[in-house]
């Protein structure tokens, strides 16, 4: 039912836990609905320096989170925010049908990251 | 790799006595029991002595008992045939609400067909208190379909009490038997039980087949229509090989079953309470005491269901969970969310039913990765920082 890749992701998730000094941070779903994805970022000259996740769901949710975690560390904030769930998903070689909604949301929990750090930047 | 099953609740193996059984009854004595000359009389001579063995199991006469394709068919035949056949006496029906969703779809299919239900509610251990089968008993009342044990969190019903309340009602009581069949001693007579359901591949059978037990009065009826086998009560040339095997999983079952409860109660007390040992904020499911043996229930926090089966499954152990994404839905188990929990607790639900190949070492190894798992599972989990007991 999942693909070779969301089975390695799932089994040896990449970039887990938390930032001593995260410059942004992004946090989606709930858990009525069964899955949280939490994204901290570290961001230095516009790039994506460090990148952590923690999330609360099933294998494609924990793969998704694992999966863009991997894909925008050392990418500009630019590059980062063209990432989607559907890329994410495509990278992993596809997400089962079920999945494509519930579990999907990593690149949302990023993007609010990302958002995050903006809001913040501007204060200062 | 190992290769530790725990999901006899979800099937079993077919046992190879019981396997050796069916052999004949393919290629050999493959004959249609309806037919009269030698292989149909010998057809028909196992199907009989297969009903023998069935109604032996619960101290029914066999020509109450009926077979079906399975546990689901059974359900509903009982419901669907009862209702129907019995608009004089009325037409409401009530379930409750940790039914199988053979049952609680069936009722609900015949609500929409004009049919009014009442869906008990249950307490936190997952029992119908008898008090509210009173309350919902009314005049037009003709079934009340209560399971015997759930699938899910192993709790058995108080079932001779609930049929007592039925009948002083005037109404008749069905069960769906399909995870106590077998495993626990049943007695239609003493119970007061006027129909059951009951499932082969639950204990040690062929899948595909099943019984409807219809005790001797009851105006059931067919729900297929287009010959008289099963004395006119299911149409179709019948599944003999399965039929056979079913007989002969129910004998042995009936030998073996008093020696494998106490068994299986045994690893099972074991695995519930080393888990509970071992593993903080785990919440057990369902009744500590009155429950399928060899049946475990939990609920782990902050982790999620699916998560648990994968990882387990990675070990060589095999369970299920009542989570949202082990059931193809958004909602998480029917049964978990009645007895009160709520959505992110019953997200972390994992189930292990024990069987009669599983050993002590099974429970040990278990016991050792199932920590392992859920640490990791909780070590990466956003809720167990925030709310979690470190």
């Amino acid at each position: 039912m999942y693909s070779v890749k969301v089975m390695d992701h799932f089994m040896n998730p990449r970039n887990t836990g938390c930032l001593d000094n995260a410059d942004g941070v992004g946090e989606v779903g709930n858990p009525v609905c069964g899955d949280i994805m939490h994204i901290e970022i570290q961001v230095k000259d516009n790039v994506i320096e460090d990148i952590k996740f923690k999330t609360f769901g099933c294998a494609a949710a924990i793969a998704t989170s694992s999966m863009v975690t991997e894909m925008v560390k050392g990418k500009t904030l630019e590059e980062a925010e063209r990432i989607t769930n559907r890329t994410v998903a495509e990278a992993l070689d596809g997400l089962p049908p079920v999945k494509m909604h519930c579990s999907n949301l990593a690149a949302d929990a990023l993007h609010q990251a990302i958002e995050n750090y903006m809001a913040r930047r501007d204060v200062r | 790799m190992k290769d530790i099953y725990m999901d006899h609740s979800a099937t079993t193996p077919v046992d190879t006595v019981v396997f050796d059984a069916t052999i004949p009854y393919y290629s050999y004595d493959y004959g249609n029991p309806s037919s009269v000359h030698a292989k149909g009389r010998s057809a028909r001579h196992a199907l009989e002595k297969a009903r023998e063995q069935v109604a032996a199991l619960i101290g029914a006469n066999s020509r109450e008992i009926f077979f079906t394709s399975g546990g689901t068919e059974a359900d509903n035949q009982a419901i669907v045939s009862y209702m129907l056949s019995n608009q004089k006496r009325g037409k409401h029906l009530i379930t409750s609400a940790i039914e199988h969703h053979a049952v609680l779809d069936t009722c609900l299919y015949l609500e929409k067909s004009g049919f009014d239900i009442t869906v008990l509610p249950v307490n936190e251990l997952g029992r119908v208190e008898p008090e509210s089968l009173k309350a919902a008993l009314r005049p037009d009342t003709a079934l009340v379909t209560i399971m015997h044990a759930n699938n899910e969190i192993g709790t058995i019903q108080p079932i001779k009490e609930l049929a007592d309340i039925v009948h002083q009602a005037g109404a008749v009581f069905h069960t769906d038997a399909v995870q106590t069949f077998g495993k626990v001693p049943i007695d239609v007579k003493s119970i007061g039980i006027d129909m059951l359901s009951a499932s082969s591949h639950k204990l040690y059978g062929p899948k595909g087949v099943g019984c409807l037990y219809i005790r001797k009065g009851i105006k059931a009826g067919s729900l297929f229509h287009g010959g008289p086998q099963e004395n006119k009560m299911r149409a179709g040339t019948e599944n003999i090989p399965g039929i056979v095997g079913f007989g002969k999983a129910a004998e042995l079952a009936g030998g073996r079953m008093d020696e494998l409860a106490i068994c299986l109660t045994g690893l099972g007390k074991k695995l519930r309470e080393g888990i509970l040992l071992r593993i903080p904020d785990t919440i057990p499911t369902g009744d500590p005491d009155d429950r399928v043996p060899g049946s475990v229930s939990v609920c782990f926090r902050f982790v999620e269901g699916e998560s648990i089966l994968l990882m387990l499954d990675s070990y060589g152990i095999m369970g299920s969970s009542g989570s949202a994404c082990t059931s193809g839905a958004l909602e998480p188990s029917h049964v978990l969310l009645a007895i009160g929990l709520p959505h992110e607790i019953a997200h972390g639900s994992l189930r292990l039913t024990l069987g009669k190949d599983n050993t002590e070492e099974d429970v040990d190894y278990v016991l050792e990765v199932l920590p392992k798992i859920i640490g990791n599972l909780r070590k990466m989990s956003p809720l167990y920082s925030k709310g979690g007991s470190n």
